[in-house]
């Protein structure tokens, strides 16, 4: 049944290099499809980084290596991750807990620790996989759709990590580490019903949660609302990346030719608002061929997981791409004005090594999953 | 285990397959959601973000135009215009702020009155990397300094301007005058669009008189700059148009003559060429450095001068207001002359004193503390001008309506400017029983009229206006405007002609002549022993090779109570008699007039004439020897 979908392509023949692919427990079409974002990626990066040598080879460099490790997570079979889920995740906590206590601070934010001689981490980064693989393995023995009491308990795994990390305190990543574990409670089946009630408790709740907030976060949801309140300040970004992207237009200025990125305008043009750069040189059509490549991208994951015959390999490779569009969505809706500035990288294409790394290697699950056939 | 029992794998993939699927269709709806977003950015609003990204990216500067130069009649140079270069810190490229200024302050000179000027401006609103002044009129070897140590510092920038520059520096500060800095205040007086580059107007004299056309037409360019406001191209440039360069009447080696005829005195010296009312000279003293201004001074430094007792900054030649003395007697004179109080021939008694009628003050001559001999004797007009004698003219004071003496008086330019491009000079006081009832609510006693005939009481000229007197007795009558422009390359705007000045009526030919023999004698007649020399011969009259015509004058100053505040001998220093000196020359052909005052200098004769003749020297001497 697996090659039901590659079979059903017209023209279709099984050759060599396809085979060459299955020897190695490599999804062929995730894998062009991968490989079309990273190329479509590199091409604006190369702009964005104004066609500067030696970082547009650092990043080759890393998207290299983040290949490297995709493959090499694929090879491990399905059993080995489940063994080791909730022994990573209680790594993880320990991390946390050790960040909280020792961690060093940067901006005012302790979410790094400094192992001597080695490089500086974020343990949150780990999270992004341990906390859905964690709530994979709790359902993956149990009846679904889920009991209450089961269901209770993976809101607890999944709030430990994710309150920590906002202690940090960092509550954009702490979201995003929730979002993934509460993506395989949905998939599990979680009742419909459930979901609306929270939505609505949580609708409920907003105004209290205000409060909660720093004032900087705080700031940052105004500025969505109103960028011109403080236009060389926390507007400034927003209003320089919506006119990037507007002043595109349709086709764009032409690649290398964006005036907003090139003159500095648009701030972190290279990294987080990578996005305003491909809106501001290639125009809608550039954007939208980019969001076609990743919903091909997560339609191609959310099939792979579902055509899974384990109950963990289902929920955790469906987490890890639901996640993956989350990340999209929210770099792509924060550039864009639609949502508050989060430090959200947009996967694949902006420049920096930990996020493409944590997400291939979550690719690779994917494959590990679909190729080793018994799961 | 218990849940394995009623585990349905094949329900739970059926039931994933249907989330997967739910979800699919909301990432779909999400994703529609973000094209719908760039839908509005790129194709509804595109017009409107196009524009505002090339607002980004392409800004129109203003380019300030060169200030017109000003030269004197020879072609000096009296003002141009130099380079100044500026070091400026954009404190976002800086990581360590105290690290920096340490060390820029090790490489050019950088005072803590610098540093906090800096983290005041640092303070107040403004772009992201603007770079921010930090110190100003870098000189070269600092310039040089900062250009080879540039890779060290990142965020440190040097600027180029061009300011204005003042080569004679305090010789014409009050003829010439000097621009500052614009405030705030003169922002809301100044068209915003033709002083959008400028940084300096004209405050003073000439610099504020012909602002306009110094100023020049500012120009644009238009430059696409990155985020920082550093300039990456210039795509278009309309240069700025410079301001008129414009000549002045001043001679730099008559000003210079008679700045150094003052010498270290506080007093004026207008002189002035009587056929055209050209300024020859216009000499304020103390001056100060109009550049300090411009580059900028401690506030210490300001106070200091601006609270100074010597009022550096007062420009006495067209602001100081004093009692003419008997630089007052020719209009006196003159006066009775036309209303037929006296004739050239009739002669008084002049004991020493006056007394009028039914009153028992007594009114002295000025030889009461040189020589109490019992007056100056028979004197009539022609010896009372030449002999100032006080009786004679306190007699004809009285022998007329004040209203006659005032309204005759006023048309030699008493309380007006007359002025063709002066438009800051002081009018004085020309007292009259009206302005008395209305400023002092007292009644016009005859003692006012007393005392008007030797100039005293309340009448108030400026050293200005005694040069307009000189060159009116120089011309026999005929008024000319005083005027510091000589020529400018194009018409200026500012130049509305004002109506030409009526000639002094009533005197008759023959009696400007007598009034200039008299004036003559003032300076020429000598060897005659004490009552018969003019008042001036001793200290100037014995050598001189040509005819001058003068008059002195001794005016009483309004004496500084005693305090503790100013020490004793300052005080009497203070209160020491105003020393004041008319005069012209040649004087049958005159061409150049002038009035000279001393403050607290003493008498007219002795402190006030020799100035005059140095001046007259310096102007005379050259031009009777080229002939």
């Amino acid at each position: 049944m697996s090659n039901d979908f590659i079979r059903s392509l017209p023209g279709h023949e099984r050759d060599l290099r396809a085979s060459w692919f299955y020897r190695i427990n490599v999804d062929p079409i995730l894998f062009f499809l991968l490989s079309a974002v990273v190329i479509y990626g590199l091409i604006v990066l190369y702009s964005a980084v104004g066609q500067s040598d030696t970082l547009f080879q650092a990043q080759l460099v890393r998207l290299g290596l983040a290949f490297a490790v995709m493959i090499v997570a694929a090879q491990l079979p399905p059993q080995v991750y489940i063994r080791w889920s909730p022994v990573v995740y209680l790594l993880g906590l320990v991390l946390l807990v050790l960040v909280l206590l020792v961690g060093v601070t940067v901006k005012g934010s302790q979410r790094w620790l400094d192992i001597p001689g080695l490089v500086r981490f974020q343990p949150s980064e780990l999270m992004k996989i341990a906390v859905p693989m964690a709530v994979a393995w709790y359902f993956h023995s149990r009846p679904l759709p889920p009991s209450f009491k089961d269901v209770c308990v993976a809101l607890a795994i999944v709030a430990i990590p994710a309150g920590l990390i906002i202690m940090q305190p960092d509550l954009g990543t702490g979201i995003l580490v929730a979002g993934a574990g509460l993506a395989v409670v949905l998939l599990a089946g979680l009742p419909w019903r459930w979901i609306l009630y929270a939505f609505l408790a949580f609708a409920a709740a907003a105004p209290g949660l205000w409060y909660t907030l720093q004032d900087y976060q705080r700031q940052r949801i105004l500025t969505l609302f109103d960028p011109e309140s403080d236009p060389l300040g926390a507007g400034w970004n927003i209003i320089q990346s919506t006119t990037a992207i507007g002043s595109g237009g349709l086709f764009g200025k032409g690649l290398l030719q964006g005036t907003q990125s090139h003159l500095e305008f648009l701030p972190e043009a290279r990294t987080d608002f990578i996005i305003a750069v491909v809106g501001e040189e290639l125009g809608l059509v550039g954007v939208l061929g980019l969001l076609v490549l990743y919903l091909l991208l997560i339609g191609r994951g959310l099939y792979m997981a579902a055509e899974a015959e384990s109950t963990f390999g289902r929920l955790l490779s469906g987490a890890l791409i639901l996640t993956f569009f989350v990340y999209v969505f929210v770099n792509i809706a924060m550039v864009s004005g639609l949502l508050p500035v989060v430090g959200v990288p947009l996967p694949l294409v902006s420049y920096g090594g930990t996020s493409a790394i944590t997400l291939m290697a979550s690719f690779g699950i994917l494959m590990a999953v679909r190729m080793h056939k018994a799961w | 285990m218990v849940g394995l029992a009623i585990k349905d794998p094949n329900r739970e993939k059926q039931l994933f397959a249907s989330r997967a699927l739910a979800l699919f269709v909301i990432i779909l709806g999400l994703a529609a959601l973000l094209t719908l977003r760039f839908v509005q950015l790129q194709i509804w609003e595109h017009e409107a973000y196009q524009t505002r990204s090339d607002q980004n990216r392409i800004q129109i500067q203003p380019l300030p135009p060169p200030r017109g130069l000003i030269f004197d009649r020879n072609g000096e140079l009296l003002a141009d215009n130099r380079d100044t270069s500026s070091l400026s810190l954009v404190t976002e490229r800086i990581d360590n702020l105290a690290a920096t200024l340490e060390r820029l302050s090790r490489l050019v000179g950088v005072t803590p009155a610098d540093i906090s000027e800096f983290e005041n401006r640092l303070r107040r609103k403004r772009r992201p990397f603007e770079p921010v002044v930090l110190r100003q009129a870098l000189n070269e070897d600092e310039i040089a300094l900062l250009a080879v140590n540039r890779y060290q510092f990142s965020g440190v920038e040097v600027t180029t301007e061009l300011i204005r520059n003042y080569p004679y520096g305090e010789l014409f500060a009050h003829a010439v005058g000097s621009v500052r800095r614009i405030t705030e205040t003169d922002l809301s007086k100044l068209d915003p669009v033709t002083y959008s580059a400028t940084k300096f107007v004209g405050k003073r004299g000439v610099e504020k008189f012909y602002e306009r056309s110094l100023h020049g037409e500012v120009g644009y360019q238009q430059v696409e700059t990155d985020a920082h406001g550093r300039i990456r191209q210039v795509l278009d440039i309309s240069p700025p148009v410079a301001g008129q360069n414009i000549s002045l009447q001043l001679d730099s080696r008559l000003q210079i003559a008679a700045t150094a005829a003052l010498g270290d005195r506080r007093g004026a010296v207008v002189a002035m060429d009587p056929r055209s009312g050209g300024l020859l000279a216009l000499v304020s003293h103390p001056g100060y450095d109009p550049n300090l201004f411009i580059t900028g001074m401690s506030s210490e430094q300001y106070g200091e001068m601006s609270h100074s007792l010597y009022k550096p900054l007062f420009n006495r030649a067209i602001n100081g207001q004093y009692a003419p003395g008997s630089t007052f007697k020719p209009v006196v004179g003159l006066a009775a002359v036309v209303e037929r109080v006296v004739s050239w021939e009739d002669t008084i008694e002049d004991n020493g004193f006056f007394k009028l009628p039914n009153q028992d003050r007594i009114y002295r001559d000025w030889t009461w503390t040189v020589n109490n001999s019992g007056g100056q004797g028979t004197v009539d007009l022609h010896r009372a001008i030449y002999r100032s004698s006080n009786v004679f003219f306190y007699d004809m004071a009285t022998r007329m309506p004040v209203e006659r003496l005032v309204s005759f008086a006023r048309q030699f330019g008493f309380g007006k400017n007359l002025s063709f491009d002066i438009a800051d000079a002081s009018v004085g006081l020309m007292p009259d029983p009206i302005w008395k009832r209305g400023y002092k609510g007292e009644v016009w006693y005859p003692g006012d009229s007393v005392n008007m005939g030797i100039g005293q009481g309340d009448v108030l000229v400026t050293p200005l206006q005694m040069a307009v007197v000189a060159s009116t007795l120089a011309n026999r009558g005929t008024l000319v405007r005083p005027r510091l422009l000589l020529s400018s390359d194009a018409p200026l705007p500012e130049i509305d002609p004002p109506a030409p000045l009526p000639r002094v009526e009533g005197p008759s030919p023959q009696d400007w002549e007598n009034m200039v023999d008299a004036m003559e004698d003032v300076v020429h007649r000598g060897n005659k022993g004490f009552r018969g020399n003019g008042t001036a011969w001793f200290y100037i009259g014995q050598d001189i090779s040509y005819r001058m015509a003068g008059k002195s004058g001794t005016a009483q100053v309004i004496e500084i109570p005693q305090g503790e505040e100013y020490d004793a001998d300052l005080i009497e220093d203070f209160n020491k008699k105003h020393a004041w000196f008319i005069a012209f020359a040649p004087a049958d052909d005159p061409i150049i007039a002038l009035a000279v005052l001393v403050e607290n200098g003493g008498g007219g004769s002795e402190f006030a004439s020799p100035i005059a003749r140095q001046v007259i020297d310096a102007y005379l001497l050259p031009q009777l020897a080229a002939r």
